[in-house]
């Protein structure tokens, strides 16, 4: 399945960014000496690009202040030292206090690829969605990237917005438009026996990928682009997983506390069904490769999410499906 | 600018807020769970004099764009600023008996549901992040407004208040103060048996800041430290104050930072504070 040119959403955030910057006087850009910025020309609204040097909980508190006085700050730095390192200055500054700080953080997941552990991500959903009135925000592609960062910035509240690194590919130019808060719908069968909901770039597309191989088989599929991870949308969850022997979840994030997590966590409430996480197997990655690679090399990838889904259906034992997808290598 | 031409002492106003901020502070120490004695006894006359001779807030207009803001970096001196917002109008005098009750906003530390309280405190070190972008806003919108923030001293412990201060001096920020309530002592002792912090003035200037040494009780010379002109640097004033001042049996004690009275050590320590009288404001 193929869809438009790859492209690096956070490059296209930026651009959007530069432009958005110059006509919105609220916008002040924050940044953590990330260098994403360094050929950007802001125009009129260069006084509020500010370079606050490599220091992320200082960077989260001047945001808070500048939200307190009216601004809309957007904070720029990577995904890790935006929720591990600065997460004590986000919890009290801008999620207690619920100020309209737009985090975006880039390096999600796997994305830092060679960099390694100390630049990889797999952990921020989990802990970003724990905190009262955050906006937790996945796009799947840059095009998704524009939309939702433009209504990101008009949600009330804070918003922690995650994207990547390198290019990744577009999704299929037949997706329905993105609409925050709201799953994306990328692949549609009535009463479908699989429901698979993933969010992410690389997750996404494993998911239609595994979607067509499972169809292969007559097995009906439908693909839920969970892009906005909190709040959940629970009404669209449960109306796919209503008549689905088995829920399947993707995302490029450690099986504890992601995507899977509030998946199952709803499920389990509202419409009980099997629910098999596809997700990192939970240890670090010190080795070089690129995002993909490190990501099947995790356990992600479209094998891992056909065999859960088949697992389940032909009534292989529960232990067994749970453990073998998330196996290491 | 000068301090204005004011004797100290002379504003018997003055000594009197303090002395009813401090029986204020002694009564809510007396409430279900305690309070934080020590370290708000120490900023008393550093709160008066921002809120009655520096900063250009009102009461009737919390959220007027151009007010200054004060922060409450140290939230462990909670009681004290809850008394002084008390005083200047902020929330009635009534309301301190609520404190620490079930259900009530008066907690041991601050957060924005308190009348005047412009961000929440308690965990230390967040008070001069938020003051760079208080101060950096002010600049983007061509106000003269300023931004205090009042420190512990062990509190710059704290790598994050580092991380600001340096931002603040590259950034320029003459709209911001800090104000150091050094009284000398953290929880387990003296600031400087723990890590030490002098040269605590030479850092300060180290980092790019404009520095006062001042006397934290007596109100003419913070003043004067308030009022001094913008130089384009951020400033910081040190301010030499005694933790538990107003109390002689625990003035200069680490035992003072949190404390909860009996009714009759209660009734006790007010009769002495009151005996003490003004002593506590010069």
């Amino acid at each position: 399945m193929t869809g438009p040119e790859p492209r690096p959403g956070r490059e296209v955030y930026r651009d959007l960014l530069a432009g958005l910057m110059a006509s919105d006087e609220r916008l002040v850009c924050l940044d953590s000496d990330t260098g994403l910025f360094s050929s950007v020309d802001f125009g009129p609204g260069a006084a509020r690009y500010v370079n606050v040097g490599i220091a992320e909980q200082n960077m989260m508190g001047v945001a808070a202040g500048l939200a307190r006085a009216g601004r809309v700050p957007v904070v720029n730095t990577m995904a890790t030292f935006a929720v591990t390192r600065a997460l004590e200055s986000i919890k009290v500054d801008i999620a207690l206090t619920n100020l309209p700080v737009r985090i975006v953080a880039t390096n999600g997941g796997l994305a830092a690829g060679h960099l390694g552990p100390t630049h990889h991500s797999l952990e921020d959903l989990a802990i970003m969605r724990t905190l009262p009135n955050m906006t937790v925000v996945v796009p799947a592609d840059a095009d998704q990237t524009l939309a939702l960062f433009v209504a990101a910035l008009d949600t009330p509240g804070p918003v922690y917005f995650r994207l990547g690194r390198g290019a990744t590919p577009g999704l299929p130019a037949a997706a329905p438009a993105v609409r925050l808060g709201v799953a994306q719908v990328v692949r549609h069968t009535d009463r479908a026996r699989v429901t698979i909901v993933a969010c992410g770039p690389y997750p996404v597309l494993a998911a239609l990928d595994a979607a067509a191989e499972l169809a292969a088989d007559g097995t009906t599929v439908t693909v839920l682009n969970m892009h906005t991870v909190k709040p959940l949308d629970v009404a669209a969850l449960v109306a796919a997983a209503e008549f689905s022997d088995v829920v399947v979840t993707a995302e490029e994030h450690w099986a504890t506390g992601g995507l899977g997590s509030a998946v199952a966590e709803a499920l389990a409430e509202l419409a009980p069904v099997r629910v098999v996480r596809v997700a990192a197997a939970e240890r670090f990655f010190p080795m070089a490769g690129g995002q993909q690679w490190l990501l099947a090399q995790a356990g992600v990838d479209r094998d891992r999410i056909v065999a859960a889904a088949r697992g389940v259906l032909s009534g292989e034992p529960a232990w067994s499906v749970a453990g073998r997808h998330r196996a290491t290598r | 600018m000068m301090p204005m031409a004011r004797a100290v002492g002379a504003d018997a106003d003055m000594a009197a807020a303090a002395q009813r901020v401090r029986e204020h502070i002694v009564r809510m120490c007396g409430g279900p769970d305690g309070g934080h004695l020590g370290g708000s006894m120490s900023l008393v006359e550093i709160l008066l004099t921002l809120y009655r001779r520096v900063l250009r807030v009102d009461p009737a207009r919390p959220d007027a764009l151009d007010r200054d803001i004060l922060l409450l970096s140290k939230g462990h001196g909670g009681i004290g600023l809850y008394a002084v917002l008390a005083e200047q109008g902020f929330l009635p005098v009534a309301r301190l008996a609520e404190y620490g009750r079930p259900g009530s906003s008066l907690m041991a530390h601050p957060t924005m549901a308190v009348p005047g309280v412009e961000m929440p405190s308690g965990a230390l070190g967040h008070g001069l992040p938020l003051g760079v972008g208080f101060a950096l806003a002010a600049r983007l919108d061509g106000s003269d407004r300023r931004c205090f923030v009042v420190l512990g001293d062990g509190e710059l412990q704290e790598g994050s208040v580092w991380e600001a201060a340096m931002a603040a001096a590259g950034l320029g920020l003459d709209g911001l103060t800090a104000v150091v309530d050094r009284n000398g002592l953290q929880i387990t002792g003296e600031t400087e048996s723990v890590v030490g912090l002098e040269p605590l003035a030479d850092r300060w200037r180290a980092f790019g800041w404009a520095v006062d040494e001042v006397d934290g009780h007596d109100t003419a010379a913070l003043e004067g430290a308030f009022r001094r002109p913008r130089l384009g640097r951020p400033r910081v004033v040190i301010a030499t104050t005694v933790k538990g001042k107003g109390l002689p049996s625990v003035e200069n004690q680490a035992r003072s930072h949190y404390v909860r009275f009996s009714e009759r050590q209660q009734r006790r320590t007010l009769a002495l504070l009151r005996a003490g009288g003004g002593r506590a404001n010069r």
